[in-house]
C-alpha cells in the first residue's frame, strides 16, 4: 500500500519538479504500464510465456488512427474501438495456451507478433504501409503535455487498481494455481478454458487502450514504431518485476522504460540489456523485484511446531455438504495400453464411513481415485454418485459435484500463502463474476470475506491455524499434508479422497492426522483413504478394500482383512 | 514456374530442416527447447562471411572456423542458459534463460557486425541456374547431415550414449555414462549444425541478424509438424513448409505467406499438438 502511495505521489510531483522530457518519459512508462498490468496477469499470475504482446498494442494503435481517418469515427469511439479489437485479438493469441505449453506458445505468440507488422507494412491502402498514419487530435484538455500525462497517469492507475482486485481475488488465486499446481486447480474445479478466455479478453482491452494512448504519445504511428524490442521491454519487465506480484512488475516497467534514458549511450545496447537482466533475474533471483520486497516472509518461523487439529470446527465447516449417499464403482476397467491397471472393480463408498483401499505398488490404488475423479478414463463400468453417473474425463465437474481429493505428493502453490492456498479449495462457491472481481464491487468483497473467514476456520480444524499468512513452500512436508486435507474441506464435500496422507509423517502426526480422518467421517463424509500404513488403516476404517494387480483381493471390516490369508502373503506379510 | 517452387522451396526448406534437427538435437540431450537454435544458423552465415569475406580464409578453413565457432556457443548455451536451470523445478525457466541468451547474440550481431544483410560469398562457383549451388548446397548438407547423425547414433559409442541419455537420462546416468560431457557435446554438436544450416544456406539468405528469429520460428516449425524429437519428421516438415511457403511466395505474394504459414502451423499444433510422428501425452496425476 505504502508502495503505491509513494509512487502515486511521485506522479503528481513530477510535473511541478521536473522538465518536459522526464514528464514524457513518464507518461511513455505510464502508457506502457497500461499493457503490461494485464500482460502481468497472463504472464506473471497464470503463468503463460506470452512474449509478442506488441502485437496486440499494434492492433490498438492502428485501429485508433484508422477509425477516425477511414470511418469518421470521433475520438473516443475510436477509443473504444482500440479495446474492442485489442480484446479479440487478446482472444486469438491467447487461445492457443489453452492446447500448447510454454515453448510452444512462446514461439506461437511470437508468429502472431511478426504477422501484425507484416500486415502493417503490406496493407497500404488501409495502415499506409512504411509511410504510416497520423494519430486523430485528442480534444480538450488532453491535447497539452500536462494533460495528456493526466490521463495517461490517471488510465495506469486505474489499471493498477483493477489487476491489483484480479489478482488478490479468487480469480487470480485460480490463475496462481493453475500456474503452479494445474491438477489441483482442476480437481478444486477451477475452469482453465473460462477462466484463460476472461484474462485474455482483458488484458487484450488493455493492451488495445495502450495502443490507442501509444500513438497518441507517437502521434505519428509507422509499423518501425513497434519493435520486437517494445515486446521483449513489456515481456522482461514483468519477470524482472516478480511473478505473482503487482508492484513488482510495476517497477520493472518503469526501471525498463528509464534505463536507456539514463545514459545516452546505453540506448543501441538496451535490448541486449534486457536480455541480460532477464539471464541475471532466471539465474540469480527467480523472484524477481518482488522477492526483494517481501519481508514478511524473511523472519524465521517458530521451529518445534506441532499439529494440533480442531476437531470441534469441523461440523461447521461440513454443514452445507450435498446429499448423495453413495459413490458406487461397478465393473470398472481401466488399462494404459496393455497394461490393466484396475480390471473389474467394484467399490462402494459410503457417507460416514472411512472406507481404506489398501494394496501393493501398482496395484491400481491412485488408479481407482483417478477414476472417481474423472482424470482416468475407463474403458468398461461405470461411476455413479447417489445413483447419478458421473461424468468420466470432466475433472473440474468433481468439486461441483461435493468430491474432493489430495494428491500423493502435495500439490499446493508454494509462492502464494497458506491461506491462499486454502481459499483455492473454495473456488467454486465464488459469486463474484470476472468484471465484479476487476472492480471489487460488493458481491466480490462477500466472497472474500466469507472464503478467509471460512479458510481460517478450516486451517484452524486441521491445526494449521496461525500460519496463514507464511508462504506455502516454507512449511513442513507434514503440514503440507494438512493443509490439503483444510484445501479440502472449504468444499463442504460430501466425499473425500484422500492419497497416502501419512506418507512422511511421523507416528504422532499419524495418530492426530487418523482422528482428525475419523472426526471428518463422523460428521457426514464419506472418505476414501489410500494408504500403505496399515495400522492407521486398521484403526480408522469402517471397510477395507485390498487390491492386487487391479483386482480385489479381499474385502470387508478390517478385522476379516487382517485374517485373510491371501492379504496376508500378497500384502501385509506375517 | 513450378520448377522455379520446387527448387527454391526444397533449398530454403532443408534449411529450416537443419535448423529443426538443431532444436532436436539439443532437446534430446536436456529436454530443453532452446530459443538459440535460429541464431545458430544466422551466426552460421555472419561467421562464414567474416572469416571469408572479411579475414580473408579460404573457403574449407574457412567453413571449418564459422562451424566452430557455431560448436562453441552451442557450448555456450549449455553452460549459460541450459546447465543452471536445468535442476530447477520449474520448467518455464529454460524458455526464459535461452531467450536471454538468443536475444544478446542477435543483438550483438546487429551492433558489432550489421543491421543490414551483407554479401555472402560463392564457395564453389558450381552450376548455375536451377542447379546454381545455392539450391543444392543446402539440400547437400541437409543430407550430410541426416546421414553423418544416423552413422553417429547407430554404429558409434558415443552416439549410443546420447540415444541412451535421451531415452533415459536416470538410468544412462546409472550405468556411469557422463551424462554432463555428453549433453555439452551434444550441445556443441548441435551449434555446429545450425551453423551448418547458415552456412550452406548463407548464399540463399547472406550474413543478416534477423536471419535468427526468422529461423527460429521457421525451424521450429517443422519440430512441431514433425513432432518433438524426431528427425525424420524435421526433415519432411522442413521441406514440405519450405515448398509451401514457396508456392504461396509466387502465387499470391509475400505477404500472405507468413499469414498463412502461421494460421497452418496454429491449426495444426490445436489439432494435433503432439505432431505427425510425436507421441501421446504422460499420466497427469
Amino acid at each position: 500500500m505504502l508502495g503505491y502511495g509513494a509512487l502515486l505521489a511521485a506522479a503528481v510531483l513530477l510535473p511541478f519538479v521536473a522538465d518536459n522530457y522526464w514528464s514524457s518519459i513518464a507518461t511513455r512508462a505510464a502508457v506502457y504500464w497500461v499493457l503490461v498490468s494485464g500482460l502481468n496477469l497472463i504472464v506473471g499470475f497464470a503463468g503463460q510465456l506470452a512474449i509478442g504482446y506488441v502485437s496486440i498494442l499494434t492492433v490498438g494503435a492502428y485501429a485508433f488512427c484508422i477509425l477516425p481517418a477511414k470511418l469518421n469515427a470521433d475520438v473516443p469511439l475510436a477509443v473504444l474501438g482500440s479495446i474492442l479489437f485489442g480484446a479479440v485479438s487478446g482472444v486469438i493469441v491467447g487461445l492457443p495456451a489453452l492446447r500448447l505449453r510454454t515453448f510452444y506458445f512462446a514461439m506461437a505468440t511470437l508468429g502472431f507478433a511478426t504477422i501484425v507488422t507484416q500486415v502493417a507494412l503490406a496493407w497500404t491502402d488501409v495502415t499506409g504501409g512504411g509511410i504510416g498514419l497520423p494519430a486523430p487530435e485528442l480534444p480538450w484538455p488532453f491535447d497539452t503535455s500536462l494533460g495528456f500525462y493526466v490521463l495517461c497517469m490517471a488510465v495506469a492507475a486505474f489499471c493498477t487498481w483493477m489487476t491489483a482486485n484480479l489478482g488478490s481475488s479468487r480469480f487470480g488465486r485460480a490463475m496462481v494455481a493453475i500456474r503452479d499446481a494445474e491438477v489441483a486447480a482442476e480437481a478444486m474445479g477451477v475452469d482453465k478454458k473460462r477462466l484463460f478466455i476472461s484474462i485474455f479478453i482483458f488484458a487484450g482491452a488493455l493492451a488495445g487502450l495502450s495502443g490507442a494512448l501509444f500513438s497518441s504519445l507517437q502521434s505519428y504511428i509507422t509499423p518501425d514504431a513497434f519493435t520486437f524490442d517494445l515486446s521483449l521491454l513489456f515481456f522482461i519487465g514483468v519477470l524482472i518485476g516478480g511473478r505473482g506480484s503487482i508492484m513488482g512488475p510495476l517497477l520493472g516497467t518503469i526501471i525498463l522504460t528509464v534505463l536507456p534514458e539514463i545514459a545516452a549511450p546505453l540506448v543501441a545496447w538496451s535490448t541486449f540489456l534486457y536480455a541480460v537482466l532477464l539471464l541475471a533475474i532466471v539465474l540469480l533471483l527467480p523472484g524477481g523485484i518482488a522477492a526483494l520486497l517481501d519481508r514478511t516472509n524473511r523472519k524465521a518461523l517458530t521451529s518445534g511446531r506441532s499439529i494440533t487439529p480442531d476437531l470441534s470446527r469441523l461440523s461447521a465447516l461440513l454443514a452445507g455438504a450435498g446429499n448423495a449417499a453413495d459413490i458406487r464403482l461397478s465393473g470398472v476397467r481401466l488399462s494404459f495400453g496393455g497394461v490393466h491397471a484396475i480390471d473389474g472393480l467394484d467399490l462402494l463408498i459410503q457417507r460416514g464411513e472411512v472406507h481404506g483401499l489398501i494394496g501393493p505398488n501398482g496395484s491400481g490404488k491412485t488408479t481407482t481415485l483417478n477414476a472417481i475423479c474423472g482424470f482416468g478414463h475407463p474403458q468398461e463400468g461405470s461411476v455413479t454418485m447417489g445413483g447419478a453417473p458421473l461424468v468420466m474425463g470432466k475433472t473440474t465437474l468433481r468439486a461441483r459435484a461435493g468430491i474432493a481429493r489430495t494428491f500423493q505428493t502435495p500439490r499446493i502453490v508454494g509462492e502464494a500463502t497458506v491461506l491462499a492456498n486454502v481459499m483455492l479449495g473454495g473456488d467454486v462457491s465464488g459469486r463474484a463474476t470476472f468484471v465484479e472481481a476487476a472492480l471489487n464491487l460488493g458481491r466480490n468483497r462477500a466472497d472474500e470475506r466469507r472464503l478467509r473467514a471460512r479458510a481460517e476456520e478450516a486451517l484452524t480444524a486441521v491445526g494449521l491455524g496461525g500460519l496463514g499468512d507464511v508462504r506455502a513452500d516454507r512449511l513442513q512436508h507434514s503440514e503440507l499434508r494438512f493443509l490439503e486435507i483444510a484445501r479440502a474441506l472449504m468444499l463442504s464435500p460430501s466425499f473425500l479422497l484422500v492419497d497416502e496422507p501419512a506418507a512422511g509423517l511421523s507416528p504422532e502426526e499419524i495418530h492426530r492426522l487418523g482422528a482428525l480422518i475419523s472426526a471428518i467421517a463422523r460428521a457426514g463424509v464419506g472418505v476414501l483413504l489410500v494408504e500403505h500404513h496399515a495400522d492407521l488403516i486398521f484403526d480408522i476404517c469402517q471397510r477395507v478394500t485390498v487390491l492386487n494387480l487391479g483386482r480385489e483381493l479381499a474385502a470387508g471390516t478390517p478385522a476379516d482383512i487382517r485374517a485373510h490369508q491371501g492379504v496376508i502373503s500378497a500384502y501385509l506379510g506375517g | 514456374m513450378l520448377q522455379a517452387i520446387l527448387v527454391s522451396g526444397v533449398a530454403m526448406g532443408a534449411i529450416f530442416a537443419l535448423i529443426g534437427v538443431t532444436y532436436n538435437v539439443m532437446f534430446a540431450a536436456s529436454r530443453v527447447m532452446s530459443f538459440t537454435a535460429g541464431q545458430l544458423g544466422m551466426l552460421g552465415g555472419v561467421l562464414g562471411s567474416l572469416f571469408i569475406l572479411r579475414v580473408g580464409v579460404p573457403v574449407l578453413p574457412g567453413m571449418l572456423l564459422a562451424l566452430g565457432g557455431c560448436a562453441l556457443i552451442g557450448l555456450a548455451t549449455e553452460i549459460i542458459a541450459v546447465r543452471p536451470v536445468l535442476k530447477a523445478l520449474d520448467q518455464h525457466l529454460y524458455v526464459l534463460s535461452t531467450l536471454a541468451f538468443a536475444l544478446m547474440l542477435r543483438q550483438f550481431t546487429a551492433i558489432e557486425w550489421s543491421t543490414e544483410p551483407q554479401p555472402f560469398p560463392t564457395l564453389i562457383g558450381l552450376g548455375g541456374g536451377f542447379i546454381d549451388e545455392k539450391f543444392w548446397l543446402p539440400v547437400a548438407a541437409c543430407a550430410v547431415t541426416i546421414i553423418g547423425l544416423e552413422f553417429l547414433y547407430r554404429r558409434t559409442l558415443v552416439g549410443r550414449a546420447f540415444v541412451a541419455i535421451s531415452e533415459d537420462n536416470f538410468a544412462a546416468r546409472a550405468l556411469g555414462l557422463p551424462e554432463r560431457n555428453l549433453r555439452m557435446l551434444s550441445f556443441a554438436l548441435a551449434g555446429a549444425i545450425g551453423g551448418l544450416a547458415g552456412f550452406a544456406g548463407g548464399e540463399l539468405m547472406l550474413a543478416f541478424f534477423e536471419n535468427g528469429s526468422v529461423l527460429n520460428f521457421y525451424g521450429f516449425v517443422p519440430v512441431a509438424l514433425g513432432g518433438l524429437g524426431s528427425n525424420r519428421g524435421a526433415i519432411i516438415g522442413g521441406l514440405l513448409l519450405g515448398v509451401f511457403q514457396q508456392a504461396a511466395n509466387f502465387l499470391v505474394g509475400g505477404l500472405f505467406v507468413s499469414v498463412a504459414t502461421f494460421v497452418v502451423f496454429i491449426l495444426f499444433l490445436l489439432l494435433r499438438p503432439q505432431g505427425l510422428f510425436g507421441t501421446g501425452t504422460a499420466r497427469r496425476v
